[in-house]
Formats: structure tokens, sequence, C-alpha cells
């Protein structure tokens, strides 16, 4: 079986055996009382209100919804050049996550854009390129269902990753050019001026590393589950030929 | 390369082609757009340049499963990574032959349109300047998205849903320089990165394309 030859996933079910329970734990950790702390304990903004609290859900979601594009795109390549099978797995198994997040941005944005803006949905060059990468997952997610042999999928699916992020490098800047923004500018940023002010920033950290762990512990999971499924399809081929 | 660039030509004006399918479609988009509109000469004016570059991206997304399905079915695109002309040049025929059944007629046909959707003046010149540079990007860019699902049986929609977020960037410019140049102002910048566009998606992708194919033929 080629899957043995290359990759070594024997070794990656072992380390995340140990490791799942512990990023589990400490993502449900961080992300109650990153949202407790910003829900109940951090005061109403003085224009926005209350409604100032969906930031905490709104922008870890919107960076890893981002992140886990790249992370998708590094496995790939990975795939593309090493043929670790663990590696295109991690991306297959990334891109539902990756999507859910990116809805979850859109939806939390919705939410906060009609008070606020006035309107659930502007064509702002941010929600645009969000629209856009929702295309781009669904269209990954829907070309790894469509194809039936395991390793053409996965190399189809990388080839299209790696095209799809250029495109979707040139659809963020086309945007820009194509509108101007409602949408506030950078909430996080290494320069200080920009930051939100510190009682909210801090319970925000805590959230983005919630959300951090949990994409980590969702991919994980999802990664280990398609090992499995990897083997019961080598284990009934198997049989079938004996 | 010729002889593909002649054989493919013929294959897609002969019967059964789809030769007229893509024209059709973007003569059936410019009459029912007013239809559903209204027949406000202002407001059609004001939406002719989008509703025209959108309506030739959809016709050119029609034709695209022809690049590459037929002769995937019947075995010919064996033979044609077999021959001596590398998969790459293959692709980049066949995106050429794709552009000059469906990009070419659009470009030469969009001004008749312009005037159905009461298309300022000054935006002819820009209409067929920008479908004329901007078409060529979604035939290979179209020529990818077939290469990756040249393998799927009735691939169309899957098909669709890939290519489309890839024409976002192409639609954007092509759209801005018609709609710049109806107006009246300086419509050189997004026509320059149209153009970057076009020449970058046909210098790369011809790769991607075969290297797509290779995998599905494996």
């Amino acid at each position: 079986m080629s899957i043995w030859e290359y990759a070594n996933p024997k070794k990656f079910m072992q380390t995340s055996a140990w490791l799942l329970p512990w990023v589990t734990g400490l993502a449900l950790a961080c992300l109650v009382a990153g949202l407790i702390w910003g829900f109940f304990f951090t005061p109403d903004d003085f224009r926005q209100g209350s409604t100032v609290k969906i930031i905490y859900l709104h922008v870890p979601a919107a960076m890893m919804a981002i992140n886990a594009w790249v992370m998708m795109l590094i496995t790939s390549l990975i795939w593309l050049v090493r043929r670790h099978h663990v590696s295109a797995l991690a991306a297959k198994a990334a891109a539902p996550v990756g999507l859910t997040f990116t809805v979850i941005a859109l939806l939390t944005g919705a939410f906060w854009g009609q008070p606020m803006w006035g309107t659930w949905w502007a064509w702002d060059p941010r929600l645009t390129s969000f629209l856009i990468l929702t295309l781009f997952y669904l269209g990954y997610i829907a070309l790894w269902q469509a194809i039936e042999d395991p390793d053409t999928a996965a190399d189809l699916t990388a080839v299209l990753c790696l095209v799809g992020s250029v495109f979707a490098l040139l659809s963020r800047y086309a945007v820009l050019f194509w509108n101007q923004g409602l949408h506030q500018g950078a909430s996080l940023s290494l320069d200080k001026e920009e930051n939100v002010a510190d009682v909210f920033w801090f319970p925000l950290l805590v959230c983005i590393a919630g959300f951090v762990l949990l994409f980590v512990a969702l991919v994980l999971m999802r990664t280990r589950t398609e090992i499995r499924a990897r083997r019961v399809q080598a284990l009934l081929a198997r049989e079938r030929l004996a | 390369m010729w002889a593909l660039l002649i054989r493919d030509l013929r294959l897609a004006v002969r019967a059964g082609g789809g030769f007229g399918l893509g024209l059709a479609f973007f003569l059936l988009v410019a009459v029912l757009v007013p239809l559903g509109v209204g027949p406000e000469g202002d407001v059609l004016g004001r939406i002719a340049p989008g509703i025209l570059w959108v309506g030739a991206l959809l016709a050119c997304l029609l034709s695209l499963d022809r690049i590459f399905a037929l002769d995937f079915e019947d075995g010919s695109l064996d033979l044609l990574t077999t021959s001596p002309i590398p998969l790459e040049g293959v692709v980049a025929v066949k995106a050429l032959a794709h552009w000059v059944v469906t990009g070419l007629p659009l470009t030469l046909a969009a001004p008749v349109l312009g005037v159905l959707l009461n298309l300022p003046v000054g935006g002819y010149g820009w209409l067929v300047l920008s479908l004329l540079l901007g078409t060529p990007a979604l035939s290979v860019i179209g020529a990818f998205g077939a290469a990756l699902v040249v393998g799927v049986k009735r691939g169309g929609l899957l098909l669709s849903l890939l290519v489309l977020p890839l024409y976002v960037p192409t639609l954007i410019f092509g759209a801005e320089v018609v709609s710049r140049g109806a107006a009246g102002q300086a419509a050189s910048v997004p026509l320059l990165l149209l153009a970057g566009i076009t020449l970058g998606a046909a210098a790369l992708l011809p790769f991607a394309a075969a290297a797509a194919i290779r995998i599905n033929l494996r």
C-alpha cells in the first residue's frame, strides 16, 4: 500500500491521540474564559453599546477563516512536494472547519452590521472578499467530494488550492479597487495606535487563542477520522483480494 | 499545434459543436435584462457595463466543459498527451480555440448589444477593448477549471462552482474599465490590470491545467 510507504500515519495517530485532549481542554477553557470575560466583564462601548461584544466571536472567526486557508495551502504544498498522505488529509479535514469559520464571520458580521450600519449586508471590500472566500471553500470541498480516487482527489484539490490562493489574493485587492469600504480598518495589529482599547483587547486575545486551539483540535480530530477511514478502506480492499 | 487549432475550430463550428450557444445566450441576456429592469434609458445605461460583462462571462462558462470533456471521452486526449507537442502547449491551443469560438464573437457582438442596453456613447470603444483583453483570461482560467473536472461525470455544476470565484478579478476590472469609460473617466488603470491578469493567466495557468490533466489521466 502506497499510503504506508510515504507517510507515517501511525506516528501521527500516536502523537495526536496524546495531544488531542489537551488541545481540546485548553480550547474550551480559553473560549469559556474569554467569552465570559468579554460578554459580562467588559464595559459597553460608548457609541456601539453592547453590540461591540460581537467582536469576541467575529474577529477570531474571521482570522481563523483566513488562517485555515493558509494552512490548507501549506499542507497542499507539502503533499505535492513530499507526498505525505497525512498532509493531504489534514488539508481535506481543515476545509469544512474553515468554511464554518467563514460563515460564522459573515453571520456575526451581519448581526453586527444591522444595528451599526443599518444593513445586514453591504458590498464592502472585506465582506465581498469573505463571500468569495466562502465560494473558494465550497469549490474545494466539492472537488474533494466529486472525485472518487483519493490520490487523484488529493492532487487536484492541492492544485486548485494553489491556484485558488493566487486568485483569492487577487480578488482581495480587486475588490478594494472596486468599492471603498464601510468596514473599519484593522482592529488588531502590532502597531499600537490602531488597536482597540485595552479593556476589549485582552479578552479578545484570549478568545483568539481559544479559536486557534479549537481549530487545531478540530483539524486533529478530523484528520484522525480521515486516517481511520483510509485504514478501513485499505482493510476492505485487502479482504476483497483475499 | 496549428493542426490542433484547426481541428478544434472545425469541431466547434460544425454541427453539435455549440458554436452559437454562447452567442445566443449573450443575446438573450441583453434582451431579457431590459424586460426585467424596465425601459428607462438612464438606469439601463448605468448597469449596461456590468450586464454586458456578466453576460459575456456566463456565456463563456456555458461551453467550458467542451474544452476537454469530449476529447477525454473518445480517448483523443490520451493521444494528445503522448504527442510531440508538450501538454502545456495543447492546453494553450485549446484555450485559444475556445476563445476564438466564444470570446471573439462575444467581443464583436457586444457593441450591438450595448445599443440595446443604452450604453453611453463613450463606452463602446472601452467595451470592445476590455472584452478583447479580458475574454482570453476567461478562456484560460476556464481551461484550467475544465482540466480539473475532466474526469468527473457531469461535472458542469462543479465546473461553474470552481471557475466562478476565479473569474472575480477579471470581471471586476473588466466591468470597471467599461463603466469608467462610459462615464468619461480615465480607464487606463483597470485596463492595464485587466491585461495583466490575462497575460499572467495565459503564462502560468496552462502549466497548472496540464498538471491537472496528467493527474486525471494517470
